[in-house]
């Protein structure tokens, strides 16, 4: 009696924990009765109805085949360095396959750095950042990134794919709405499957199509007001796309992304290190100010020849991304000798920007002689993407126009030029895409490199 | 290979207890998992261990909890009135829009986390080896921005997960990492499906295969994509995972994307996971009641934040008796336990063929960078073909995957690496019965390198890893939200690279300072004068 008292006193004193206990009971009430009714509607079994159960239970098995002649269970090798050239299955072909736009892949002093750092740091780094894994170089690393980028921090990743995958799921979380373009990289897709958030894809490049998706999420917010309130919308788009190898139409998409209250979220991957007087990408193209972009993502892999990816734009963004950022806390930090080499990289970007000037150069050139002196092929890509994305100019079925593509390659590999067919998981994309050829322009050709490749293209389909 | 056990009794062990769990086998289930379920690990591998937090202990850290958030609140509204300067982030040129962020995180990263900022992202100058060198840095406004100084200071390093000590920058594995550099360069900015394969990885992958016992072998840039990139290969809508509650963020990562159904058992009780899989199997899909397509279950080796070693033979059992799929992430096994090195597989003695997917990363025992995916030929044919690492992010860089290599041969075919092993082990028994000796309170099993010492209460965490820090020794504290609110703790990592010297030192340390911390509250019975053999 006297504790049961005592518990009323103790309830009248801290009404807001009683309130809480009594949610508690309240709930376990709830959990049971669910419960209750689970275990009625899933009768209880006998032992030996679930020994015939398990008998009879054949699970599919855990994977397809493969047959023996897939691509990728017969990679071609490379050895060696790459470069301007790359030696393919032992033989020596000009490179219009990988990605490193600059041509920075194969630099001496970048290897003498490597080296260096090597023989201070060793490989690995041994941890996460937070615990032990953050080298001084990294921090350097970072500040630099920002200060290329013209933004307020930046924030390291030891893998390309993991940057922008890992960043949308930390910002956008299941209630809130993301608006992205159709044909975004698979990269990010995987994040915004990763969100959870309700995604509507527009048109490719197509404003139009986005402010018709806004205006509809206007109308569901006006229905409800209150729930609206705490609805993040966010703009997913790429700089360069990777699929197709256009260019965003930014001016266009930062209006609407104002007009209704949108962040916007920009993939740089092709970009970075491309577009703009200092390699700023697409927002210094466009002449965009920074304050219309709330985080940009982009690979190290690509025009700077290292390894990993970042995130950068305001500090408030990127001190969350650093407590928040899955695949920035649980994962160990990039090897600190892969840092020293995109530091030394983005050294030689900004002390000669004559380089990115070189490479937009070709990319038009190769353009040019593709439009006009392709016979089979076509590209809808960008004048100054330096992926070019070639398809059949006939129409094909798809199982044919890969055997041809595939053809198209390996006489050219014979020809000494290195190609690739762009490579992609058709089951898990969201759009389907036409079988095609992906063609990397870099800054290290000459003229009559490129005539080559022309050449040697049109050789190809001749002999299809 | 073929090396004589580093540890005769563990070999012995574990076959006589893998021979009892065939021999169950033969005999039916209901013997192994319905009977004394207790039997198969008697006397021979250590037992997890979690000594239940002591009731005062968890009374005082939900008290400590209040004081915080009361402190928290009144500087929020000190901050808000003006008397104390704001040094928060806002968020600029977005008035209007919906906040970007929860309170209560922002919360307690501003009132918590802030204040005791100083203990993580040191940041690092030398090679995270048996010592590590940080540069200073000091705070002038409470750990709102970090200033560096020019000096820098030399620790016993317990942080890295440097298990093998390979994290080096002069020997074998760097001289042919230097060689490797020189004539492959740093980075091939390809995916493997296009132009991305080098010769190294080729070598990489099937000396992979041979230290691991299985068909084959692939590499990936990235440990924890090579979960969440992997794992939505395999299963799909339809499909069951039966995780482990306390899996790592990659695995949960890989969960999530795949679109499979995920149901979660408790930290490595079989028990409980066999009453998951009855039941998944005897009641099938949610509403259709249709069997599951696929049931994959997904366990680690050692979990990093506990210490404990997964029950793998009763897992094996389980995943036979009812026909599910096993996926094992040995990121902190692999190299780190049983007598070559080989994980946890290894550790009891297990066939590797028996678990379906092995799965591991480079960046602990192998000082390198990356992970790896091991099995039968046709599942990682299949992985190869369909994994989205390999069709779109870039390959391994060469030096990185030489580095493997050089480690990878070390352990497998040279006296020194069989030394690192027999010294991994050495250092983790003492080091544990040391603490437990000591009267902490340590999770875990006794065989495994991850050694969490329980602190509990929260703003332990600062006074703990800065005592040691003064004393000159690193370690790693961890609070909410990697562990549970009232289980703080700080964590070692042992390493071959470890001497019994340092190891003296730092548990005369922990002692002492364990003693100020009140951190000794353990009731088991111990033996306090019993010398302890190195
Ligand atoms: C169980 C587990 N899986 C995966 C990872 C990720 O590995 P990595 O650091 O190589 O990305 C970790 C790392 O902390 C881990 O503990």
């Amino acid at each position: 009696m006297e504790s049961l008292m005592e518990y009323g006193e103790y309830i009248y004193s801290v009404p807001s924990k009683f309130a809480f206990e009594l949610s508690l009971v309240a709930f376990a009430v709830w959990m049971w009765k669910k419960n209750l009714a689970e275990s009625n509607s899933t009768r209880k079994m006998t032992d030996q109805e679930k020994a015939q159960i398990l008998a009879n239970f054949t699970p599919e098995p855990l994977c397809d085949d493969i047959p023996e002649d897939h691509y990728a269970l017969n990679p071609r090798i490379v050895s060696g360095r790459i470069g301007k050239r790359i030696t393919v299955n032992g033989k020596d072909c000009l490179n219009m396959a990988t990605n490193n736009f600059l041509g920075l892949s194969d630099r001496p002093d970048s290897n003498e750095k490597a080296t260096k750092a090597l023989r201070n740091y060793g490989v690995g780094s041994c941890g996460p950042r937070g615990f032990y894994g953050t080298a001084d170089v990294h921090l350097e690393l970072e500040s630099r990134l920002a200060k290329f980028m013209g933004v307020e921090e930046a924030c390291l990743y030891s893998y390309g794919f993991s940057a922008i995958s890992s960043a949308i799921p930390s910002y956008s979380k299941n209630h809130d709405v993301i608006f992205a373009d159709e044909q975004v990289n698979f990269a990010i897709q995987q994040g915004i499957t990763g969100s959870r958030s309700t995604v509507y894809y527009f048109k490719h490049n197509d404003p139009n199509d986005l402010e018709r998706l806004l205006r509809a999420q206007d109308e569901r917010d006006r229905k409800d007001p209150k729930k609206a309130k705490n609805v993040r919308r966010f703009l997913i788009i790429e700089g360069i796309y990777m699929n197709t190898g256009t260019l965003v139409n930014l001016r266009e998409i930062v209006k609407l992304r104002a007009k209704y209250k949108c962040r916007l979220f920009l993939d740089e991957t092709i970009s970075f290190g491309v577009l703009g007087a200092t390699g700023k990408g697409v927002r210094e193209h466009f002449g965009v100010p920074n304050s219309e972009i709330d985080l940009i993502a982009s690979t190290l892999e690509h025009s700077i020849s290292s390894y990993g990816g970042f995130l950068c734009g305001s500090s408030f963004l990127m001190e969350h991304q650093r407590l928040c950022g899955l695949a920035y806390c649980f994962s160990a930090s990039l090897p600190p000798l892969q840092a020293v080499v995109t530091l030394t990289h983005l050294d030689v970007v900004s002390e000669d920007p004559e380089i990115m000037e070189k490479l937009r150069e070709n990319c038009k050139k190769m353009q040019n002689m593709l439009m006009e002196g392709l016979t089979h092929l076509r590209t809808d890509s960008h004048p100054l993407s330096p992926v070019k994305v070639l398809v059949l100019s006939e129409a094909e079925d798809r199982v044919v126009a890969e055997e041809k593509l595939n053809a198209i390659v390996t006489f050219a590999e014979n020809h000494g030029v290195a190609l690739t067919v762009f490579r992609r998981l058709p089951k898990e994309e969201l759009l389907e895409h036409p079988p095609s050829i992906k063609l990397t322009v870099s800054s290290l050709l000459t003229e009559s490199d490129m005539k080559s490749v022309v050449e040697v293209l049109n050789e190809a389909c001749s002999q299809l | 290979m073929g090396r004589k056990a580093t540890d005769e009794r563990i070999i012995l062990d574990s076959s006589i207890q893998y021979q009892q769990q065939r021999q169950s086998e033969k005999n039916g289930f209901d013997e192994l998992s319905r009977g004394d379920l207790k039997y198969l690990r008697e006397g021979h591998f250590p037992e997890d261990d979690f000594e239940p937090i002591p009731w005062l202990m968890y009374y005082a850290t939900i008290f400590s909890y209040f004081v915080l958030y009361v402190f928290g609140t009144l500087r929020d509204v000190t901050r808000r009135l003006g008397l104390e300067k704001v040094r928060s982030q806002i968020e600029e040129h977005r008035k209007g829009y919906p906040a970007l962020y929860k309170s209560f995180d922002a919360f307690y990263t501003r009132n918590i986390y802030r204040p005791i900022r100083d203990c993580w992202n040191l940041p690092l100058l030398s090679v995270p080896g048996a010592t590590i060198t940080l540069r200073d840095r000091t705070s002038d406004n409470y750990n709102w921005t970090f200033r560096y100084l020019p000096t820098k200071t030399t620790y016993v390093n317990l942080g890295s997960y440097n298990y093998l000590g390979f994290a080096e920058n002069e020997g074998d594995c760097a001289d042919q990492v230097e060689k490797c550099l020189e004539s492959n360069g740093y980075s091939l900015c390809s995916s493997r499906h296009e132009l991305g394969t080098h010769a190294e990885h080729r070598e990489v992958e099937s000396i992979l295969a041979s230290f691991l016992g299985v068909d084959e072998a692939i590499v990936i840039g990235m440990g924890f994509a090579t979960n969440s990139t992997n794992i939505p290969t395999l299963v799909g809508p339809g499909c069951l995972i039966i995780s482990d509650e306390l899996n790592h963020a990659s695995l949960c990562l890989g969960c999530k994307l795949s679109g499979a159904v995920t149901r979660k058992f408790k930290h490595n009780d079989m028990r409980h996971l066999e009453k998951v899989l009855e039941r998944a199997v005897c009641y099938g899909q949610p509403k259709t009641q249709e069997p599951w397509k696929k049931i994959l279950i997904i366990v680690e080796g050692i979990y990093s934040m506990e210490g404990t070693i997964i029950d793998l033979p009763r897992v094996i059992a389980l995943k036979k008796k009812y026909k599910a799929y096993l996926y094992l992430d040995e990121a902190h096994s692999i190299g780190a336990l049983g007598p070559n090195g080989r994980g946890v597989v290894d550790y009891y003695g297990a066939d590797p063929n028996d678990v379906d997917l092995l799965m591991g990363t480079f960046t602990k025992s192998f000082g390198a960078a990356g992970g790896y995916i091991a099995g039968k030929r046709s599942l990682v044919n299949y992985i190869r073909a369909t994994s989205f690492s390999f069709a779109y992010a870039a390959s391994m860089a060469p030096p990185v995957a030489r580095q493997i290599i050089a480690s990878c041969r070390q352990i497998m075919s040279t006296s020194e690496g069989e030394q690192r092993l027999k010294t991994l082990a050495r250092n983790t028994r003492y080091f544990r019965k040391r603490l437990k000796q000591m009267g902490f309170i340590i999770y875990g099993n006794d065989d495994s390198p991850v050694v969490p010492l329980m602190l509990y209460l929260p703003s332990k965490i600062a006074a703990f890893v800065r005592d040691l820090m003064d004393e000159k020794i690193a370690t790693v504290g961890v609070g909410y939200p990697a562990t549970p609110l009232t289980e703080s703790r700080v964590r070692f990592c042992l390493s071959a690279a470890h001497t019994r010297e340092m190891l003296d030192m730092t548990l005369e340390c922990i002692d002492k300072v364990g003693d100020r911390l009140h951190l000794k509250q353990s009731v088991r019975n111990r033996n306090t004068s019993e010398e302890i053999l190195y």
